[in-house]
């Protein structure tokens, strides 16, 4: 590998990774301005989200008197997983840094890092709520695993791997494999996994204010300042990145080699105009959705993974 | 020193260990017997590396030993793996044991019993004949049941503990040596090459029974469901380190047994032996977190992932066998060195994990994990290591777990598609098994490290706690070593395993994985940078946090009451304890885990509609327990009591029952001659 396409490599990985850490509060802003529309309200503008994460960062950093270092470190943690997710993700290009270990599997795996560390950090607090919201959203985290797992085996017959990259161009070089039975029941179990992956509507309610209802937000209530600004980045970013993964699964133009300055923000554009257009679709249906109960989610999530199965009989039997 | 004399002495060291362990006076004996024990280890392992690195086995033979058939030692580089394996559980495992002591452990009996375990373990996997396995396998289950039982003076529930695993253990044993005759019957003697010899001209039906009764016999050792039973029972009561050895080494000699059989002895077989192999290990993957998810006793929680880390090698296993009995040789021989890393990866995390549970147990006295929490803060040092190793075991990378999981998801993901419509159907259904087994272990730990570790102290026991005994942490230490380096560097450990699987396939090629710091996986796609992915981690760790300390106005932290709803003072009792967080999944799985609720509620004299006070108790037992083994305990006390009334004391009785069987032996000669 020669000195240029390493240079190459980490720029665009550089670039993802900025690209999430802004563009995530703003698909955040704008997911709530459709809301804000369809409720005949005129809503927050959308770099509203950025403004609040200025104003979080100049606060206080406070930290509740039981916790131990496992608190101050969850949001960096969380931060930091999500931006080497991001790295190595082919998001813009389909050669991202150490793509040879963008495993779907070992994505998943790096993205759980964060959630596993932030229910810890809920369990530190030493309330009652932060141990609430740790067992719901670890609960939901281990049933939503089977339904994400079998679809990623279901996505990787194609390609021969489970190597992102690899399955992104294995579907550039022939799309005609997203219209099998195959990809659009991996298509619709991935969605149910990503919203309750990220902790959208019906899964939990991100915009929550009563605490027994809460499963995000009961883990984080403790967070104030810089360290709140951080999990809310992170959050952000993981939610954008489900959705740039999903939407580069499903469509994946625009991504490519990505080895010069234009190709790049070519594929930056493509990344926004897609994930803004998920993210837009992922909001419009969350106005007509309410809160599933906690115990009616496993339905929904077995519901998931029967499709996820489907996806596999049905990758073994046309093949 | 050549091979063949570091195994003699190492196992010399041993049995010295055993002497000092009962001669010397109580204060040294566990540090006299642990000395002994890092000696045999260290020799066992020279021996092991020296046989991986030539790839030659060492073969011994003494014909006094044992009377009749001799002892045969034979260390084959399959067997180096497990001599490794164990001496990397045993050594800090006895130094752990120093500190730990005063448990029950500086008796004489169990000092000299510690050893001697040990030693048999280092041994199990060098043996080369079938009087000389089972003696060992037998010497092993005997010192593990002393070790036991060391609590046995005091606690009924380690009486108890005891009853289920000797009994197990030795139907598992009575169950291996069937599986042995079926296959040493009419063969020329009664070394492993013999036998694997005989065995190949077997039919069809000689051979799979054989393979599915040492799957039950080997199956108990491993802690197969439905064999489990004793692991929740015997684990929990054991001294931490013995657990610790137990659960990392002497379970992972179980699936041994299995790879012994399947290959070596039979030298693989159809698919359907397999299948079965991979569908207990799916039930025992699964059964086990479902368990740990919901356990509150910390070391019973341990005790059922234990099961599910086991499973999870089994699966695996099963996954091999499938694949080379449909010609798939490259992905059986990756398949095989996913069971085997998962196996190591185990005993690092696993002993680590145990040994922590230990020095809780020393620190506060108790494993409930409704009388922890705050840990952190008091044992800082240990506690740490204990969320590193639970980590490593929710396969969180970079730590160790994940790379085991990584190479299973691998051979299934390689392996499917690759044979027949059964395995088309079973392997999807593992994929989806070890997904919710990897989702229920991260429910698991968290609870455990959480509720354990985290918050307010629950109990004046948790509030007193003081960080343990160096040598108590070091022998933790070690093993979280292991843990961090297996996941960041897993090539140190992968040409040794290579090497073993390649010698238990004899013929098949090897799986070559490694290629400096990456994981590539041959003649398929597949690749992992974990070293490269561990160094991004950490910096964009230190990005983000030296992103926060420039962004935020003042840097440290005020300490502050948390949120309750407003009420002030809060106290530990307001926190999630584990059964509460552990109620959703319990709840979601209520068909399996069946647990029992109680919910007492005492009212005022004045009127029914006001509470005085409220009691909730919820009991989660073992399905298995109580639907196959309470069944047949019942049925054989009833037979006993029946039996009884055969025995009045009186002669003539017993001169008639003389005379009856005298009787119906000539008739039988009669009709039969």
């Amino acid at each position: 590998m020669n000195a240029s396409l390493l240079a190459g490599e980490a720029l665009a990985a550089v670039v993802q990774v900025v690209a999430l850490a802004l563009g995530a509060p703003v698909l955040l802003g704008l997911m709530r301005k459709v809301r804000a529309h369809f409720e005949g309200r005129v809503g927050q503008p959308v770099v509203q989200p950025l403004r609040d994460l200025r104003k979080l960062f100049r606060k206080e950093r406070m930290r509740p008197d039981q916790a131990t270092w496992i608190f101050p470190a969850a949001p960096v943690v969380l931060v930091a997983t999500v931006a080497v997710a991001g790295a190595i993700s082919p998001l813009v290009t389909t050669r991202p840094a150490l793509g040879g270990s963008a495993d779907l599997f070992a994505l998943v795996y790096l993205l759980l890092i964060g959630s596993t560390v932030l229910a810890l950090a809920g369990m530190d607090s030493g309330t009652a709520f932060g141990g609430m919201g740790a067992s719901r959203a670890v609960t939901i985290g281990a049933l939503a695993e089977p339904a994400l797992l079998v679809t990623i085996l279901a996505l990787s017959f194609g390609a021969h791997s489970s190597n992102l990259p690899a399955i992104v161009q294995a579907t550039v070089l022939h799309p005609e494999i997203l219209a099998t039975p195959q990809r659009l029941f991996s298509l619709g179990a991935l969605v149910v996994v990503v919203v309750a992956e990220s902790g959208r509507l019906p899964v939990d309610n991100p915009a929550t204010h009563l605490e027994l209802t809460m499963i995000h937000e009961a883990m984080i209530l403790e967070y104030a300042g810089p360290d709140l600004a951080l999990v809310t980045v992170g959050e952000a970013m993981r939610l954008a990145l489900l959705l740039g993964i999903l939407v580069n699964v499903v469509a994946p133009w625009g991504v490519g080699a990505a080895d010069s300055l234009p190709a790049i923000a070519l594929g930056v554009v493509a990344l926004a105009v897609k994930v803004t257009a998920a993210g837009v679709a992922l909001a419009v249906f969350e106005v007509f959705t309410a809160k599933m109960r906690l115990f009616r989610l496993p339905e929904l999530l077995a519901g998931a993974f029967m499709l996820g199965v489907l996806a596999v009989v049905s990758g073994l039997v046309v093949r | 020193m050549t091979a063949g004399v570091m195994i003699v002495a190492g196992a010399l060291a041993g049995v010295g260990g055993a002497a000092l362990g009962a001669l010397l006076p109580q204060r040294l004996r566990v540090a006299g017997a642990a000395s002994l024990i890092w000696v045999a280890c260290a020799l066992e392992a020279v021996a092991a590396i020296q046989v991986l690195a030539t790839r030659q086995p060492v073969i011994l033979h003494s014909a006094q030993l044992l009377p009749m058939t001799g002892v045969d030692i034979v260390l084959s580089p399959f067997g180096a793996l497990f001599v490794l394996l164990v001496a990397l559980v045993a050594a800090p495992a006895s130094l752990h044991a120093v500190g730990y002591a005063r448990h029950g452990l500086d008796t004489r009996t169990a000092a000299a019993a510690l050893p001697l375990f040990v030693t048999s373990m280092l041994l199990v996997p060098q043996a080369g004949s079938v009087a000389t396995f089972m003696v060992l396998w037998e010497l092993m289950a005997l010192f593990s049941l002393m070790l036991v039982l060391v609590d046995h003076a005091r606690s009924e529930a380690a009486r108890s503990a005891g009853a289920w695993y000797a009994t197990l253990t030795h139907a598992g044993a009575a169950f291996i040596l069937v599986a042995f005759l079926m296959l040493a019957a009419g063969s020329s003697g009664q070394t492993f090459a013999a036998v694997a010899h005989h065995a190949s001209r077997l039919g069809p039906v000689v051979r799979g029974s054989a393979f599915v009764v040492a799957l039950v016999g080997f199956g108990s050792k491993a802690g197969m469901v439905p064999f489990h039973v004793w692991l929740p029972k015997a684990h929990p009561e054991a001294p931490g380190p013995v657990s610790a050895l137990m659960s990392g080494a002497m379970v992972a000699l179980g699936v041994y047994g299995i790879v012994l059989m399947g290959y070596v002895l039979l030298g693989g077989g159809p698919g359907w032996w397999w299948l079965l192999a991979l569908a207990l290990g799916a039930v025992s993957a699964l059964y086990g977190a479902l368990h740990a998810a919901s356990s509150t006793d910390l070391k019973r929680l341990l005790a059922y992932s234990t099961t599910d880390n086991v499973g999870l090698s089994i699966m695996a296993l099963g996954v091999s066998g499938y694949l080379a009995a449909t010609q798939h040789r490259l992905l059986a021989a990756l398949a095989l060195v996913a069971a085997l890393v998962l196996l190591i990866n185990h005993a690092a995390f696993k002993g680590a994990l145990f040994l922590s549970a230990g020095s809780v147990q020393h620190a506060t006295g108790t494993r409930d994990l409704d009388q922890l929490g705050g840990l952190l803060r008091r044992m800082p040092q240990s506690g740490a290591m204990f969320l590193i190793a639970a980590a490593a075991t929710s396969a969180l990378p970079p730590l160790n777990g994940f790379i085991g999981e990584w190479l299973l998801f691998q051979s299934l993901l390689h392996g499917s598609g690759a044979g027949s419509t059964a395995g088309d159907v079973a392997i999807p259904l593992a994929v989806s098994a070890m997904a919710l087994t990897a989702g229920l272990t991260v429910v698991a730990f968290v609870k455990a490290a959480g509720v354990g570790f985290l918050g307010r102290p629950r109990s004046a026991a948790a509030e007193q706690a003081v960080e343990v005994a160096w040598s108590m942490r070091l022998g933790v230490g070690v093993l979280v070593g292991a843990c961090v380096v297996l996941g960041v560097v897993p090539g140190a450990m992968l040409p040794a395993v290579e090497a073993a699987a390649q010698s238990a396939l004899h013929g098949m090629p090897a799986a070559q994985l490694s290629s400096g710091l990456d994981l590539q996986l041959a003649g398929v796609r597949g690749a992992l940078a974990p070293a490269e992915v561990a160094v991004a981690l950490v910096v964009a760790f230190l990005a983000v946090a030296g992103l926060r300390r420039a962004l935020a106005r003042r840097p440290a932290p005020r300490l502050t009451e948390a949120w309750g709803c407003g009420r002030e003072l809060q106290t530990a009792r307001m926190q999630y304890t584990a059964a509460s967080f552990a109620e959703p999944v319990q709840r979601v799985f209520d068909d399996v885990l069946r647990p029992v609720h109680d919910l007492d509620l005492s009212h005022p004299a004045e009127s029914r509609y006001f509470i005085e006070s409220a009691t909730y108790h919820s009991t989660v037992g073992d399905v298995v327990e109580r639907g196959l083994y309470v069944p047949v305990i019942r049925a054989l006390r009833h037979w006993g009591r029946i039996a009884r009334g055969l025995q009045p004391g009186s002669v003539h009785r017993y001169l008639g029952y003389g005379f009856g069987a005298l009787v119906v032996i000539l008739i039988a000669v009669a009709v039969l001659g």
